[in-house]
């Protein structure tokens, strides 16, 4: 414990970066974001389209399927780990897989993770779109009948110019949170297919008790967070000029 | 023509609730496994096919908030005609509750949600005052490089909690703060401030400055104005704030799970803790799943119309 301060300069930096594990757990963490927040985006924008309109019960809808993103990712992961099981999970009952194991398939893992992460967060592109899609001036929409539009013209001058802004918003902000994601992925599956770099991270730091290579690359990850934060920050602005 | 369109508009219309419906439906299906397995027989809870209808019955909880042991025998049918219905329930299910003296040992569970309550609470309640008093003065006063200031507020946030929880556990072996409720408080308090400084300026900026200005006028001190004038109209905006913090720390998972072990454990880390390696009994899971959920649900619910604004730190506008 009390050993004299070691200094290694960039050591830790190059042996992170010619560590072609590492660059594996960055790719995984890249499919992730990508599967994770174009299913959310579509999900959620989709679902926005269907609730812009006069709809019994509306509020009451909303809210309910709000409730996924108020819970924690801890517990929604524990929870999935139910509903996935391969002999007895309700998933597999319903889609007729049989035993299909879901987090313990190296392929399929990730997959399953992501789908966990889309159900979670789908409200929140859900809300944003919602907000932005009751912004749009009706009007427009009379003129565009007016004129006759057809309806994907009107959708695709009118609506999604209009709603871009906040589904930028939703688009920066949950990249930056999946980025960030170690819970849902953490408590669903031990396959090395899942291991995303925040949970390298944590192996790093608790269970190799490696901190200076875990520091190293927690400043990485740091300044690619920092870099899609400018980026969201700005659009932000942006938006808010609007 | 005319005719023709709008019926052809009704039944596009038609369609898009029953798919908004069907898709509703599925996607709270997950939260109807997680609340119905709470109420069913263990012998019920892992079945297949999976049990839809059945005779709902709240051992689960019981069995959440108790110790047991399993039965070595039969229990002894004077004792289970004296013993209350709860335990009855116990006996029924082969176990039987642990005691000291005459008093039933409880589980760690109600420690942890009291842990919980106390630490999300306390955190709420600072990280909003202080965000609220900063927010004030970085929306009345100019500064030098204000923007600068409030990037660096946030990029607070913006680092995996993993990471920073790696510093801070060294710093707090040092300090003795691991596993302490005021060590979680601290750091709830320092990741929710960014959070309230964001949203509390935007709902500050919002005020106009005329009503201090007439205050301060008429004889009002700065101190006397913030509080009479500022902080009443602001209320929407700290209910708002506060849901969110409140949401943030009391779900918060990682840092619980590096930082406490015994003592000041919340239930995040604890629930899934619960599932060992053995028979997982999922009912009783599903029960504490569903208590945890139940305070931030209704929070939440009352102040959904709050979430929007916070979710965009004020660029939406109501």
């Amino acid at each position: 414990m009390n050993d004299p301060v070691n200094f290694v300069g960039l050591a830790n930096y190059r042996d992170l970066l010619n560590d072609p594990h590492i660059w594996s757990n960055f790719w995984i963490t890249a499919k992730y974001v990508i599967v994770s927040v174009s299913g959310q985006m579509v999900v959620g924008f989709g679902l926005a389209l269907l609730l812009n309109r006069k709809i019994p019960a509306k509020g009451l809808i909303t809210t309910l399927l709000m409730l996924p993103m108020m819970m924690s990712a801890a517990v929604v992961g524990l929870f999935w780990r139910l509903l996935y099981d391969p002999s007895w999970g309700p998933l597999n009952y319903v889609l007729g897989l049989g035993n299909f194991a879901w987090l313990s398939n190296a392929d399929a893992a990730l997959y399953a993770v992501a789908l966990t992460d889309i159900w979670m967060w789908a409200p929140f592109v859900m809300l944003l779109s919602l907000a932005g899609l009751s912004a749009v001036p009706q009007h427009l929409y009379e003129a565009a009948a007016i004129d006759r539009a057809g309806t994907w013209y009107t959708f695709s001058r009118i609506t999604l110019p209009l709603v871009a802004p906040l589904l930028l918003i939703a688009l920066i902000f949950r990249t930056m949170e999946a980025f960030k994601t170690f819970d849902i992925a953490y408590i669903l599956s031990t396959q090395p297919t899942t291991e995303l770099v925040s949970i390298k991270l944590y192996k790093f730091a608790f269970q190799e008790w490696q901190t200076g290579k875990s520091c190293a690359l927690a400043y990485i990850v740091l300044i690619l967070v920092l870099a899609i934060t400018n980026i969201y920050v700005k659009y932000l602005n942006q938006a808010k000029e609007r | 023509m005319a005719v023709v369109t709008s019926s052809a508009k009704r039944l596009t219309n038609r369609m898009a609730i029953a798919a908004v419906l069907i898709i509703a439906v599925i996607f709270l299906s997950p939260l109807y496994w997680i609340g119905s397995t709470a109420f069913k027989p263990r012998s019920l809870a892992t079945t297949v096919p999976p049990t839809v209808f059945f005779q709902p019955e709240i051992t689960s909880f019981i069995k959440l908030f108790t110790k047991r042991v399993q039965l070595t025998k039969p229990v002894d049918p004077a004792v289970y005609a004296a013993a209350p219905w709860y335990e009855q329930r116990i006996y029924d299910g082969g176990e039987r509750m642990l005691r000291v003296g005459p008093n039933i040992q409880l589980s760690q569970y109600p420690n942890r949600f009291l842990n919980s309550l106390i630490i999300a609470v306390t955190s709420t309640f600072i990280a909003v005052s202080m965000g609220t008093i900063t927010a004030y003065g970085f929306s009345r006063f100019k500064m030098p490089g204000e923007a600068d200031w409030l990037f660096f507020i946030l990029s607070t946030r913006m680092l995996p909690p993993i990471v920073v929880a790696i510093p801070m556990y060294l710093m707090y072996r040092v300090v003795g703060l691991n596993d302490t409720h005021i060590g979680l408080i601290i750091l709830y308090t320092a990741f929710n401030l960014s959070f309230s400084v964001w949203l509390m300026k935007g709902f500050m900026d919002e005020i106009p400055k005329e009503y201090e200005e007439a205050a301060l006028v008429d004889g009002y001190t700065r101190m006397q104005s913030f509080f009479k004038i500022v902080l009443p109209e602001a209320v929407t905006g700290i209910a708002a704030t506060s849901v969110f913090c409140f949401i943030t720390a009391w779900n918060e998972y990682a840092f619980a799970l590096i930082m406490t072990s015994r003592r000041a454990q919340t239930a995040p880390p604890f629930i899934p803790s619960q599932v060992g390696s053995g028979l997982i009994d999922w009912t009783v899971i599903a029960a504490g799943t569903l208590l945890f959920i139940l305070p931030v649900a209704i929070f939440t619910f009352m102040l959904r119309n709050h979430l929007l604004r916070g979710v965009t730190f004020g660029a939406i506008r109501k």
